[in-house]
């Protein structure tokens, strides 16, 4: 097949499923003008909305980071039983759909939940308020580092490693100087992932938010909400303000690895 | 300390569900004809699903990387929109793109969740190619193996755990699907209604035992396919 | 990795300079509802009336009662809303879109058994069940019948997903019994018209009415305030109310658990105020104080044949009766309609 067959393939797939799709996401924002565009993005909700995304994921995604870089090391350079378990038990969060996510933090930390008396006793609010969205929007993004930090470290094998530990180095050295620089791609593009993931996560953030307008509205829910009130083009502005978070994070990532560009 | 955080996020609501399901008559739930109907649909799509993403999201993440051509840097940054669009505003634009001809259909179902799950297999796989060592496909190639026999033989062996890593998320975001799904399907019991949307009316109709129980029987079919899916990756 | 790090905490930092944005989505800025006062109300509502409390919120903040008080308003499902008060919700004010979403807070102790012993039992808005059709209404559908007719086709909300779209079914239901038809009769009615007529199940009813406006369907079983909603938001449609239809009746109660009683109960006098209840008139709800429907009576013809949710027995029984997910009557047409299209 030759190279230029093969771009042929690829890029008609993508046309057709991702960007003519995204094409008209952002034909029927801008359908009314800039101006209008603007006026919807900076209303008091929206921005609300906007920070109210940035925040969950700031909180979610290096939680979800760290923890994916620590669990992939050991899957891959660990020795040790229930590995495939664990490994399954990781992708599960995708595999459950948002109503069931919901309901899963509602039976724990609702008022009637395991822990409602105990933490309604204390004054804790979970549900219904950032905590829960929190909860929410890590469980559904947490996958993402480990797998794509995993067929990295796979892929490079263990030997620059243990070359690192006979010359001296101690493990946190190890680590740092020779580990963290060979799956900076995997970890990008894992936090890529993740970030996207966890600012447009809608079904599960929707049921634990409590959808207080101008306190617990997401980004994805104040789509939700436009929609509804039959602001079509309003919907459409605040996802193309989803859009472009994404494609800076994207951006962010490609400037802290300079080094191997792919484009 | 991993398992400590993997436990509190993940394994204490889901045991809560699992619970949850026993507070009601689980079989009976479970073993309904349209529950039934609906986890078939579902697992079946999903499979499809994740074997074309295996196939195509491997493709594209190959000329990304390894191709250049104008505009490759717009495309690659485009890839991963399907996750940061909500599910509804994926389900609206494929309405109107697509709108009369497909929708409330199965095939509106696997458009709708090829869409979503586009970016697993692409992503996946490429951070390894990228730190593919070029010299043995150069070897290869210098002794005289065609590029088909290279790819089969070298490439795709150091692909497959990424392919197969990306494919079983594929597998289990399509599953869990709901929001874009419930839009473009229809939600005809024993056609076009997937199983989130199943365990969607229990909870609406107030049976949470019930939405529980077959959650649970979800959760655990697609723990199986992930084991299934990882193996063959080996 | 240090770079991620630093943008992080300069990220955070911003977020608590930036502050709350507040919760009103458009660009007036004295549209804010939320307000200053030291009395907090929380409401927690169902979706469609939410142009009414966005006025009815800051008119009531001009009135005595209303002065020193600040709101929040969350809007949704009436299920998922209901649901979610049962769940810890912090609610002051609950309106929902029918009766069993109050009853069941009430089950639960949140609510007063005693919500409806009002003078409106618990009502603040009412509305009628009715048929949406394309402008100039092309298939000529006037009755309940014509929507049998070959080749017509129907939207209505799944009655399982949305609590709301249960009065559509209900609706129907009763209107044949008001013909004089019998029990089973009516129930072959609506099997007929899900079996063969209902295409796609919406899992609300404003999806249903986005549904029908973007082209698909000739009928959409709906109410008449989201008709005049649409009609008002510039959607091509026109609607005809059959002679026999429900009366859609929405709850409206204060909490318990509320910290400011006076002031909640306060607001729901508002709403039944005779100048709330213009509000609701305004945006195409029923209202329920008389002389207020009066005035506006050539918004809101009667229907001859009106009947209400306690003619067919109370939701109570009803939800038992047809809603039933195991046992219900119209729970098992929709699963026998498995039998006729499985594979």
């Amino acid at each position: 097949m030759s190279r230029v067959g093969l771009r042929a393939v690829a890029l008609a797939y993508l046309a057709v499923l991702l960007l003519v799709p995204v094409g008209v996401v952002f034909y029927k924002t801008f359908e009314h003008g800039l101006g209008a565009v603007f006026d919807s993005v900076t209303t008091p909700a929206a921005i609300h909305a906007f920070w109210l995304t940035i925040e969950v994921a700031v909180i979610a995604v290096p939680l979800n980071a760290a923890f994916g870089v620590i669990t992939a090391l050991a899957l891959v350079r660990g020795r040790w039983r229930g590995k495939s378990l664990v490994n399954a038990i990781i992708d599960l969060p995708f595999a459950i759909s948002p109503v069931v996510i919901g309901l899963a933090l509602i039976l724990v930390y609702g008022r009637n939940g395991w822990l409602g008396s105990w933490l309604s006793d204390h004054g804790i609010q979970i549900i219904f308020a950032v905590p829960g969205m929190v909860l929410a929007t890590i469980f559904v993004s947490l996958p993402f580092v480990v797998r794509e930090v995993a067929p990295v470290l796979r892929e490079i094998g263990d030997e620059q490693e243990q070359a690192a530990a006979t010359l001296g180095a101690s493990s946190w050295q190890t680590f740092w100087r020779v580990t963290l620089p060979s799956i900076r791609w995997g970890i990008a593009y894992g936090v890529v992932l993740s970030t996207a993931r966890a600012i447009g996560e809608f079904g599960a953030v929707s049921i634990v938010s409590g959808k207080v307008a101008g306190q617990t509205e997401t980004l994805t829910l104040l789509v939700e909400k436009r929609y509804g009130n039959f602001d079509v083009a309003g919907a459409y502005a605040a996802s193309a303000l989803l859009a472009l978070i994404a494609l800076a994070t994207l951006l962010a990532m490609t400037v802290i690895n300079p080094r191997k560009e792919p484009a | 300390m991993a398992t400590i955080w993997l436990s509190l996020i993940v394994l204490i609501p889901l045991a809560a569900v699992v619970a949850k399901s026993t507070d009601g008559p689980f079989w009976e739930t479970v073993g309904s004809r349209q529950a039934v109907s609906a986890l078939e649909l579902t697992v079946l799509a999903s499979i499809g699903v994740a074997a074309i993403n295996a196939v195509m999201g491997t493709l594209v993440a190959w000329v990304l990387v390894r191709d250049s051509f104008p505009g490759k840097g717009v495309v690659n940054a485009l890839i991963d929109l399907p996750f940061a669009l909500p599910t509804i505003v994926a389900g609206i634009t494929l309405l109107a793109l697509w709108g009369q001809h497909v929708a409330y259909t199965r095939t509106a179902i696997v458009l709708a969740l090829l869409f979503v799950t586009l970016p697993f297999v692409v992503r996946s796989v490429q951070p390894v190619l990228l730190e593919l060592d070029a010299e043995m496909e150069e070897a290869a190639a210098s002794l005289g193996a065609r590029p088909l026999t290279i790819f089969r033989l070298i490439v795709l062996p150091n692909l497959a755990p990424a392919i197969a890593s990306g494919a079983a998320l594929g597998f289990a975001r399509a599953v869990g699907e709901f929001g874009s799904v419930v839009l473009v399907s229809g939600n005809i019991p024993f056609k076009t209604q997937v199983a989130s949307v199943f365990i969607f009316n229990q909870v609406e109709s107030d049976n949470t035992p019930g939405a529980a129980a077959v959650a649970v029987v979800l959760m655990a079919i697609s723990l199986l396919v992930l084991l299934i899916i990882r193996r063959l990756g080996r | 990795m240090k770079r991620t790090l630093s943008v992080a905490v300069v990220a955070v930092a911003a977020l608590v300079a930036a502050g709350c944005g507040g919760a009103a989505d458009t660009k007036d800025a004295t549209a804010a509802t939320g307000g200053g006062g030291a009395k907090k109300l929380a409401l927690v509502a169902y979706s469609t009336p939410q142009v009414v409390y966005d006025q009815l919120i800051p008119a009531f903040r001009k009135t005595a009662a209303g002065g020193d008080t600040s709101f929040s308003e969350s809007f949704g499902a009436s299920g998922d809303q209901s649901r979610a008060v049962e769940s810890g919700q912090a609610a002051d004010i609950v309106a929902f879109s029918l009766a069993t979403d109050i009853t069941r807070l009430v089950k639960d102790g949140i609510v007063a058994s005693d919500w409806a012993s009002g003078p409106t039992k618990g009502i603040v808005s009412d509305s009628v069940v009715t048929l949406v059709v394309r402008k100039g209404n092309p298939k000529h559908v006037e009755t309940w019948d014509d929507l049998l007719k070959p080749g017509v086709q129907v939207l209505t909300p799944n009655p399982f997903t949305s609590g709301s779209a249960r009065w559509n079914l209900m609706a129907a239901y009763g209107a044949q019994l008001e013909q004089g038809k019998s029990e089973a009769q009516a129930l072959a009615y609506i099997k007929e018209l899900i079996t063969k007529h209902v295409a796609v199940q919406d899992k609300s009813g404003r999806d249903a009415l986005n549904t029908f406006t973007s082209g698909k369907g000739d009928v959409l079983i709906s109410y008449e305030n989201e008709a005049i909603t649409a009609q008002q938001k510039g959607k091509d449609v026109d609607y005809v109310t059959p002679g026999d239809t429900i009366l859609i009746e929405n709850p409206i109660a204060v909490t318990k658990s509320s910290k400011n009683p006076a002031q909640a109960k306060a607001f729901v006098d508002y709403a039944l105020s005779p100048a709330g209840q213009q509000v609701f008139a305004d945006h195409g709800y029923r209202p329920v104080d008389k002389a207020v429907f009066k005035r506006n009576a050539s918004t809101f013809p009667t229907p001859k044949g009106l009947f209400t949710i306690d003619d067919l027995g109370g939701w109570d029984k009803v939800a038992t009766e047809f809603f039933d997910p195991q046992i219900g009557s119209f729970a098992r047409i929709e699963a026998d309609a498995g039998v006729s299209t499985a594979k």
